[in-house]
């Protein structure tokens, strides 16, 4: 049994959209809007991580951008520990920033190259006014501890340091106001693989120490397996399905998330045997003229005509487990 | 037995550096024989891709070469071989897809005058006829409606078609070897999958062979029969892959394995903190030194690591391991 305090919900996004402008709007055309994001949910509990998958394109990254206010969202909310964080301003705004940072995918460009590595951590404390100026460079040696990194490394500039050096850097930035949330966006993929492990664990141990909660969005569903408590599969802007860690990759429903899984080559031999690749032709629909029903259908191997006329809600056919698809009924089985 | 289509023998390659010569690859042999598909894995800066460009002697010009050692493709000497002829062989009888889909397509030919042109050039097709053989290829590499796709430019098409007319340009001469450097990092996995299923129905049909790089252990899983693990420009391991992936006898490769989180048949509630191996890849000036290469990153390091570069030791099967310890990983 968990406690109370973990089963607390720290971060809550509801039916947050966001839509970007595309060509039109001028005086005789109407304005086209690509909805990148189009009214997803979700919540994640203090301390959990909560992973959300897709391809390129599906608005993952999106997704955590409107959450943390790096792209305007059209409408939703996004409460964070009770508050609605889009609807903040200014001094609120700035304060409530503290509680929510972000890890970036790329370690060589989302690091000042002017700057030094203590400059660069130490910069958020600044900006914020939290603690008294004394006590500042205290926390910028605890934090490169924390990370891994030596004292004497904090008078270097990121370009003499590597990939995950950097990515550690980026790491110390984002803890450097004790924040409840962090976003990880794709924090592993430009790695080599025997540094990712060593970030991976890394943001383990972190979220065990610091009782930090992650929200982590990759397309790697290895990484997401070992990281995350929950998971949402986002296809076109959409969540198609969403569950914990152990029913989303045990029992899949949705037919793309059974074949997302089935796409992953595997070292496992016993899995290579029990799994049947489902290869889904074709390419996605374009986003500016969505179809009628599930976006998923031209690809589906099971489409039936419903799926072609009506969009199916994402409903919760098992507890805590939500699909998106007519075919799935209340026995929570695959129509693969 | 028949001699084997492709074969390395101690190939080293030295690069020229400002801080003086490098060998980035450093004393490999390996076998590649006809239909066979083999993989090289490693992290990058190993020397993978040099490997490759070695064999298609397509090494960076004044800066790279090859110092010794020999490559044989059908009993011809290729490391020797004049540029005209090396011009005959690649694209011909040995072809190459790129890691990046995006950039190794001419932006402003439509992709049909791009397969067209090496037909033209390698089996003095009319254009006509090249223009016919570029729309079959592109419906063999499952691209629908190949007949009017066929006059589309590279920017009109996704990652993964890309990559498809990439495929197509390399088989449209049906190479001997393949070789694929990462061809589908830049994708994604449901991509990826169509990618592998078209390059095994092609290597059925066409017997070629395939040399695949790549640094993912799943996908050599998928993919190859045979690896090489390559190790700062060593061989580190060679062997089967099932073999290697269940008994690694090297601690790289067992690193390799199981420092990356694998979806497992049954997923359970454990979750054990991944195997690291720490550091990183040494830089070209450490490459060369008579001890092993791995020392600095390894758990079971020895004086005797140290001291000298550990000499290959055979296993049943065909599995080699360059380490000291191999016994008793």
């Amino acid at each position: 049994m968990k406690d109370d305090t973990k089963s607390e919900v720290l971060l809550d996004v509801k039916d947050l959209t966001v839509r970007f402008a595309v060509g039109g709007g001028g005086f005789f055309s109407e304005a086209r809007y690509l909805y990148a994001v189009d009214n997803i949910s979700f919540e994640i509990k203090r301390g959990e991580t909560l992973a959300i998958v897709g391809e390129s394109g599906s608005g993952k990254t999106t997704a955590a951008l409107a959450v943390a206010r790096l792209v305007n969202a059209y409408k939703g909310s996004v409460g964070l520990d009770g508050t609605d964080f889009l609807t903040l301003e200014d001094e609120d705004l700035r304060q409530a920033r503290a509680k929510m940072q972000f890890i970036f995918q790329d370690p060589y460009s989302s690091l000042n190259p002017r700057v030094r590595a203590e400059k660069i951590v130490r910069e958020p404390l600044d900006n914020l006014d939290a603690v008294p100026e004394a006590e500042r460079q205290a926390i910028v040696d605890k934090l490169f501890d924390a990370v891994g990194l030596h004292p004497e490394q904090q008078r270097l500039f990121p370009h003499q340091f590597s990939g995950g050096q950097r990515q550690r850097i980026g790491i110390a930035r984002a803890l450097a106001t004790r924040p409840d949330l962090i976003i990880c966006d794709e924090p592993v993929s430009a790695l080599d693989v025997a540094v990712q492990a060593q970030i991976l664990n890394l943001l383990r141990k972190l979220q065990a120490d610091f009782d930090l909660t992650f929200l982590f969005i990759s397309h790697d569903l290895g990484v997401v397996q070992h990281m995350c408590d929950s998971i949402a599969v986002m296809y076109m802007g959409k969540v198609v399905e969403s569950a914990d860690r152990l029913s989303l990759f045990n029992n899949p429903l949705h037919p793309y998330t059974v074949a997302l899984l089935s796409a992953v080559p595997s070292v496992d031999k016993k899995r290579r045997d029990a799994t049947k690749r489902i290869l889904i032709p074709g390419d996605p629909p374009d986003p500016l003229s969505l179809p009628k029903g599930c976006r998923f259908a031209n690809r589906c191997p099971v489409a039936q005509d419903i799926c072609k006329g009506e969009e199916p809600p994402l409903r919760e056919v098992a507890s805590g487990h939500k699909v998106a698809c007519h075919l799935v009924d209340e026995k929570a089985v695959s129509p693969l | 037995m028949t001699a084997p289509l492709l074969k390395v023998e101690n190939l080293r390659i030295e690069l020229t550096t400002r801080a003086g010569v490098a060998p980035v690859i450093d004393d490999l042999s390996f076998e590649l024989g006809a239909g066979e598909s083999i993989s090289f894995v490693g992290e990058s800066g190993c020397g993978k891709s040099m490997t490759a460009l070695g064999i298609m002697g397509l090494l960076p010009e004044k800066i790279g070469q090859i110092a010794s050692g020999s490559i044989s493709f059908n009993g011809e000497e290729l490391s020797t071989a004049s540029e005209k002829r090396m011009r005959e062989i690649r694209g011909n009888d040995i072809s190459m897809i790129f890691q990046e889909p995006m950039t190794s397509l001419n932006p402003v030919y439509t992709v049909g005058e791009q397969i067209a042109e090496v037909l033209r050039a390698h089996q003095k097709l009319s254009k006509a006829a090249a223009w016919s053989k570029a729309t079959e290829l592109l419906d063999a590499v499952r691209i629908p409606n190949a007949q009017r796709r066929v006059n589309d430019y590279p920017f009109q098409m996704s990652g993964g078609q890309r990559q498809r007319v990439m495929i197509a340009i390399a088989l449209a001469c049906e190479p001997k070897i393949l070789i694929a450097d990462e061809p589908t990092t830049a994708l994604d996995v449901t991509v990826q999958a169509q990618i592998f299923d078209l390059l095994n129905d092609l290597k059925r049909q066409t017997g070629t062979a395939i040399i695949m790089i790549t640094h993912d252990m799943g996908a050599v899983a998928e993919m190859a029969q045979r690896m090489i693990v390559m190790y700062a420009g060593r061989n580190a391991e060679q062997g089967p892959v099932e073999q290697i992936i269940d008994h690694p006898r090297h601690p790289y490769s067992r690193g390799l394995i199981s420092c990356v989180p694998h979806i497992m048949a049954t997923l359970t509630d454990e979750r054990l903190p991944l195997t690291e191996v720490p550091g990183i890849v040494p830089s070209l000036r450490e490459f060369g030194k008579d001890q092993c290469l791995f020392a600095s990153r390894c758990n079971m390091v020895t004086q005797k690591c140290l001291d000298a570069r550990p000499p290959e030791i055979a296993f049943e099967g065909g599995q080699m391991s360059a380490c000291w310890h191999a016994e008793a990983v």
